[in-house]
């Protein structure tokens, strides 16, 4: 019986073209997309392989030399309390991308599909939407507090500090960013939904499922894109500011948002500790949105024809 | 559409009563406390008075109902007092919200504060939106245009650089270096000539520039993907055909159908511009209702905090209600019935 | 009351520049407090930054010089056992109003404002902050109209709790009559525009915002105040307040700028402004946790009960942590000309200072290895010492601030080296110090096995201070973990002397307890003190007169202060 599908599947290979398949090809034409995609990997292949080639340890300090400015020991740079900033922006770029996705695909995910739900099924608008402007009454920094005092040790116990944290920070900033993405997401179903492709689905009785499967999720992808790159940005900076409460990973631990923060001061100082993270930041961002972009663009039947 | 309004305006009652306990839930739960900025000399028993003075001592339920009384009840009434010079019953011993750090009625301190903030977080949003609504069109029509890849260069850098980064630069740069601009916000600065209006406007620019860019950033990119969506669909095709201008098409047919996430955006904006930006007001020390917040909620303040907090909710369900009925003028079909 | 002060205003304003010799004739004077001010009555206060924001308005009897003298201010000399002013038993001080003086609204100053004050801030359902000055009062007398005579319970060694210092100042009684207790907090006109004596009133007071004052035309010195205005900004951070002062010249004086001092060094090569410091009695320490916080004890976590600390009851290794660390580059990194390296928790004033610590000032790395080997705490495979299956393993916290970060990195790393593992926590301030029951991350709770902050004493008197590490004052869940002696030091020797110190008279003998204390703490290494820490403010080089006071407020001489012609 396998036997017989694979056959099949194989036979038809040359003439089908898949959904993917296409949209690969499309993304693949988008010049945005492909620079975007290129310029991210980049990104990514340098905090993971960077400190291999690069090995001074981003925690160790070597008083004799701060404040430094670019050499070729120290190609960025150190800081004040002689940490080499190179090292730092490589070792912090591993944690805020991390965090930066996953938490933005937690928000994404909480935003768009109560967004959907609550758009798409009258009887959900009303307590979908309430909780949502509960969440966004929230007052987020005491919030942050309870939620530290509560969980903090027990995840700690559970994960170690640093694994504990980072689940922490990420569902921190995914359950108090998802909101904005809600109520875009529903607007933009509130209008769809009456369109005439799909009362025309629904009055041939296509389930709801497939309904927004097929023919909402696709037209509120744009937005959805939009809300990713805002949200990884958004995210890289509240972890920085999570650990200022105390809820973030530990002062010695650097990251993007951490960097930028604690350079600030010293911007006229060694200007190289505020120009690399904000550039890391700023590129990570960019490099999203245009691969955001090419997808939404390969995603959208209407252009990918042409 | 008024009946929808109707229902939604007293579906929000109970909807801010759940708020109002769940924020109150959330302040007593959080473990800063009002004692915390006295200096360590300050021995611990007395800090254990101060928070008795305070009215700590209470439970929870009891100090919970004393502020539904003193919001619900007590402030509005005082209103009422001071808008028709009246007294009904024992005004003198009725007790308001009172700020802990600053045992003042907190009311009186949002009323103190509200100016500020309207001024350069209300015209930041303004800017904002003003830059946005072109660029975000002109980008997205003419898509991978060098105006699109500046602009969306632009909006990004002005989203992933945080505030606290823009305001620092822009105080080094045109205080420190040029000494063009004050670095601090003069609150007590009034407009009477042109002398002070000139001040005034010099002394908002930083602030209001720092924000609008962010704001704008964000803006901008709903606004062209938006427009994006609706530049291809059919209804353009047919608008062209049927011999409309180019400007009666963009203007007109897509923009209107390209606001729904942007006027969703704004609409959750608006109670931002009354919170304040906490970090912005910080840096300019523009002392708005950001700042009161932030102090608040850094002394512990509970009352202040809620009290604010609780009028962001109202603000918020009011302006998504607000949000909901603009969508049915933008786009006819949606109806809630 | 609004009145009088727009009266004051006008005449403010109809005196500038004219007849009276030079008070108000040299404009405004503009001060930055990066923390805002939130109330103008010291006795409701929520930080220093309010005291010393009343300070231009309300005075006490006597303050505090640079020095930590006493000086008279509303009296003609301060009473002592000698002039006959303390009684021989101790147990009453008498003070004599100066001739003559009158509040802000033009009233007299007499003994029954001295004796309500007492009565406000002591009333028990007041709340009030400074009530620990008055610790031991039995009763105010008004013996005249101008003499006062304050009774004590016990005999006092140091009778200068009372209305002496900033914290300690005269309210109008006239004014806070209807403000006792219970209403204390609802006096909000009262509490926002105090009368005084002081040289300036405050005419417009927006909370957590500014200040504006101008001249108390009824100011006993008729010269003074030069300046004709003062506002006193708040908000914002610490940096950005010295460059207000040192690099933008929009302000005239920055308070408490706990910067790098590399940023505070190249702001003030402007030229605009310099940084001054001084140095009261503060010290950064590290508290070591001498009973144990493991989790699992439950309730008895960090309580004597729970039992002593796995690895940090051995003296060896507590005197371990405290060689491997390099306080001149404490110093250097994170505090510059505010920092002092110290062995001692009892630095100032100079009589109670001891020497006999003094050889922590060195970092010695070799014989803190040395004194770990022969405790037989020997590294293990991952290079970190341990002995019997403890290994020294340390969650070091501390509150939020950058200098206290670098501080925590750069003792992680000679810890590292002397094979002990760090974990390093920071806790936002107000939950730090807050004292919240429900949050485990309190100072007093101390659930970690250091910890890192600043204390000191108001005044001049440590008997109060040294008190602190008394067993009876160990934070546990029996007092509510209210309690400052943060380390669980019980040592019955140190407490007789506690004991002794309460009934010790002569300063010469004092002096002698304090250090022994000081020596006994020290030795113990109860708690490892780093830095003597001073503190820094900023001020235009336009600015003269400020004389720098870390032992009262920082604006105590307002009065002399004038811009350089």
């Amino acid at each position: 019986m396998s036997n017989a599908s694979n056959v099949v599947a194989a036979e038809e290979m040359p003439q089908h073209r898949s959904l993917w398949g296409d949209v690969w090809s499309q993304f693949r034409t988008h010049k945005g997309a492909v620079a975007g995609a290129a310029v991210f990997f980049l990104i990514v292949l340098g905090v993971v392989l960077g400190p291999y080639i690069h090995t001074l340890d981003p925690q160790f300090l070597d008083i004799r030399n701060k404040n430094l400015g670019p050499s070729l020991a120290h190609p960025m740079g150190t800081d004040n309390l002689g940490r080499d900033t190179l090292a730092q922006v490589m070792a912090g770029g591993r944690v805020s991308l991390l965090v930066g996705i996953v938490a933005m695909l937690l928000s994404l995910v909480v935003g768009t599909a109560i967004g959907v739900l609550a758009g798409f099924f009258k009887k959900l608008d009303g307590p979908l939407m309430r909780f949502t402007d509960l969440f966004l009454a929230l007052p987020l920094l005491p919030l942050l507090l309870v939620i530290i005092m509560l969980f903090r040790d027990s995840l700690r116990a559970a994960f170690g500090p640093e694994t504990g944290i980072f689940l922490l920070i990420v569902f921190v900033i995914g359950i108090t960013s998802w909101m904005q993405t809600a109520r875009i997401v529903r607007g933009d179903v509130l209008a769809l939904k009456e369109m005439e492709f799909v009362v025309a689905a629904r009055s041939i009785g296509a389930p709801s499922r497939r309904i927004i499967s097929r023919h909402i999720l696709p037209n509120v992808l744009s937005p959805i894109m939009v809300s990713a790159t805002l949200g990884i940005a958004n995210a890289i900076i509240t972890e920085s500011a999570l650990s200022f409460l105390g809820l973030g990973f530990p002062s010695d631990f650097p990251t993007w948002g951490r960097l930028l923060y604690d350079g600030a001061n010293f911007m006229q100082l060694t200007p190289e500790r505020v120009i690399w993270p904000g550039l890391a930041i700023s590129l990570t961002v960019l490099s999203v949105n245009y691969m955001g972009d090419g997808l939404r663009d390969a995603l959208d039947p209407r252009i990918r024809g042409r | 559409m008024l009946n929808y309004a109707i229902r939604r305006l007293l579906f929000a009652i109970p909807t801010l009563l759940i708020i109002s306990f769940l924020i109150f839930a959330i302040l007593d739960l959080a473990p800063n406390d009002p004692t915390g900025n006295l200096p360590l000399t300050i021995p611990p028993e007395v800090r254990e008075k101060i928070r008795m003075a305070l009215g700590l001592g209470d439970p929870f339920p009891i100090r919970y109902l004393k502020w539904l009384q003193q919001f619900f009840i007590n402030e509005p009434l005082n209103i009422i007092e001071q808008a028709f010079g009246i007294t009904i019953g024992d005004s003198e011993n009725r007790l308001r919200v009172q700020s802990w750090a600053t045992r003042s009625p907190v009311v009186d301190l949002i009323i103190e504060r509200t100016p500020q903030t309207l001024w350069v977080v209300g015209m930041s949003y303004v800017v904002g939106i003003l830059i946005a609504i072109p660029i975000g069109v002109i980008s997205a029509y003419r898509q991978y245009s060098v105006f699109d890849q500046v602009g969306t260069f632009i909006s990004m850098i002005g989203f992933s650089v945080p505030t606290f980064f823009t305001g620092l630069l822009f105080i080094v740069i045109f205080s420190s270096t040029l000494g063009w601009l004050p670095s601090i916000y003069d609150t007590t600065h009034e407009v009477t000539d042109f002398a002070s209006f000139w001040f005034q406007v010099k002394q908002m620019i930083m602030p209001v520039m720092v924000l609008a860019l962010f704001n704008a950033s964000q803006l901008s990119r709903f606004m062209r993907a938006s427009m994006l969506d609706n530049l291809s669909q059919d209804y353009v095709r047919t608008a062209r055909a049927k011999g409309l201008k180019e400007k009666v098409v963009l203007l007109v047919h897509v923009l209107r159908n390209s606001l729904i996430p942007v006027v969703t955006v704004i609409a959750l904006g608006i109670p931002q511009i009354f919170g304040g930006a906490i970090i912005t007001e910080q840096i300019f020390r523009v002392n708005g209702l950001g700042q009161l917040l932030i102090v608040g909620i850094q002394g512990a303040d509970i009352p202040l905090v809620q009290t604010l907090t609780f009028i962001f909710a109202i603000l918020i369900v009011f302006f998504n209600l607000v949000a909901d009925i603009v969508y049915g003028m933008l786009d006819p079909r949606i109806r809630y019935e | 009351m609004k009145k009088t002060l727009l009266v004051a205003a006008l005449a403010a304003g109809f005196y500038n520049g004219t007849a009276v010799a030079d008070r108000g004739t040299d404009g405004q004077l503009k001060i930055i407090y990066w923390q805002a001010v939130s109330i103008l009555n010291p006795f409701l206060s929520s930080g220093t930054k309010d005291i010393e924001a009343s300070s231009l308005v309300v005075e006490p009897l006597a303050k505090y010089d640079e020095k930590g003298n006493m000086v008279a201010n509303l009296v003609d000399e301060i009473p002592t056992i000698e002039n006959g002013g303390v009684s021989e038993d101790l147990k009453s001080i008498t003070w004599k109003l100066s001739d003559g003086l009158i509040w802000s609204d033009g009233t007299k100053v007499t003994s029954a404002d001295v004796a309500f004050t007492a009565a406000y801030c002591m009333h028990p359902e007041g709340g009030c902050a400074q009530i620990s000055n008055f610790t031991d009062v039995e009763s105010v007398e008004e013996v005249d109209e101008s003499t006062v005579k304050v009774n004590f319970s016990v005999a006092k060694p140091f009778p200068y709790g009372p209305f002496v210092g900033s914290q300690s100042p005269i309210i109008q009684k006239a004014q806070f009559e209807n403000c006792m207790g219970a209403k204390a907090p609802e006096c909000t006109e009262q509490n926002f525009g105090p009368v005084g004596t002081g040289p300036f009133v405050a005419t417009e007071f927006k909370a957590n915002d500014v200040v504006a004052y101008s001249v108390n035309e009824n100011y006993r010195d008729p010269a003074k105040p030069a300046f004709s205005s003062v506002v006193l900004k708040g908000g914002g951070d610490a940096a950005s307040a010295a460059r207000s002062v040192l690099e933008t010249g929009e302000f005239d004086y920055a308070w408490n700028l706990q910067v790098e001092p590399e940023i505070l060094d190249q702001m003030a090569q402007g030229g605009k402004g310099m940084v001054v410091s001084a140095y009261g009695t503060s010290v950064e320490r590290l508290m070591v946790n001498l009973t144990n916080p493991d989790p699992a004890l439950g309730d008895k976590r960090g309580t004597i009960e729970g039992g002593a600390h796995p690895f940090l009851s051995d003296l060896a290794v507590r005197q371990a942590l405290s060689l491997a660390i390099d306080r001149q580059t404490l110093v250097d990194v994170g505090y510059g000309d505010a920092g002092q390296v110290t062995c001692n928790v009892l630095p100032a004033p100079d009589v109670y200072a001891s020497t006999a610590n003094d050889a922590c000032k060195q970092q010695d790395m070799a014989a803190a290895k040395k004194l770990l080997d022969d405790a037989g705490w020997v590294p293990g495979s991952d290079g970190i010492r341990a002995k019997d299956g403890v290994r020294i393993s340390i969650l070091y916290q501390t509150s939020t601030n950058s200098v206290r970060q670098a501080t925590q990195a750069l003792i992680k790393q000679w810890w590292a080296e002397l094979g002990v593992e760090t974990e390093l926590r920071n806790i936002d301030g107000g939950v730090f110090f807050g004292g919240d029951q429900s949050s485990p991350d309190t100072f007093q709770k101390f659930f970690a096995d250091i910890e890192m902050y600043t204390n000191n004493f108001d005044g001049t008197d440590p008997e109060k201070y040294m008190a602190n590490w008394h067993c009876s004052d160990i934070p546990s869940p029996a007092n509510q973990w209210l309690g400052s002696n943060m380390p669980r030091y019980c040592n019955a020797e140190y407490d007789a002397l506690v004991a002794e110190m309460g009934t010790a008279a002569k300063l010469e003998d004092r002096a002698a307890l304090a250090k022994k204390m000081n020596d006994m703490l020290m030795q113990d290494v109860a708690m490892i003190p780093l830095i003597h820490r001073g503190g820094v403010s900023a001020h235009a080089t336009t600015l003269e007169g400020v004389r720098m006071n870390e032992w009262d407020s920082e604006l105590w001489n307002a009065a002399d202060w004038s811009r350089a012609k």
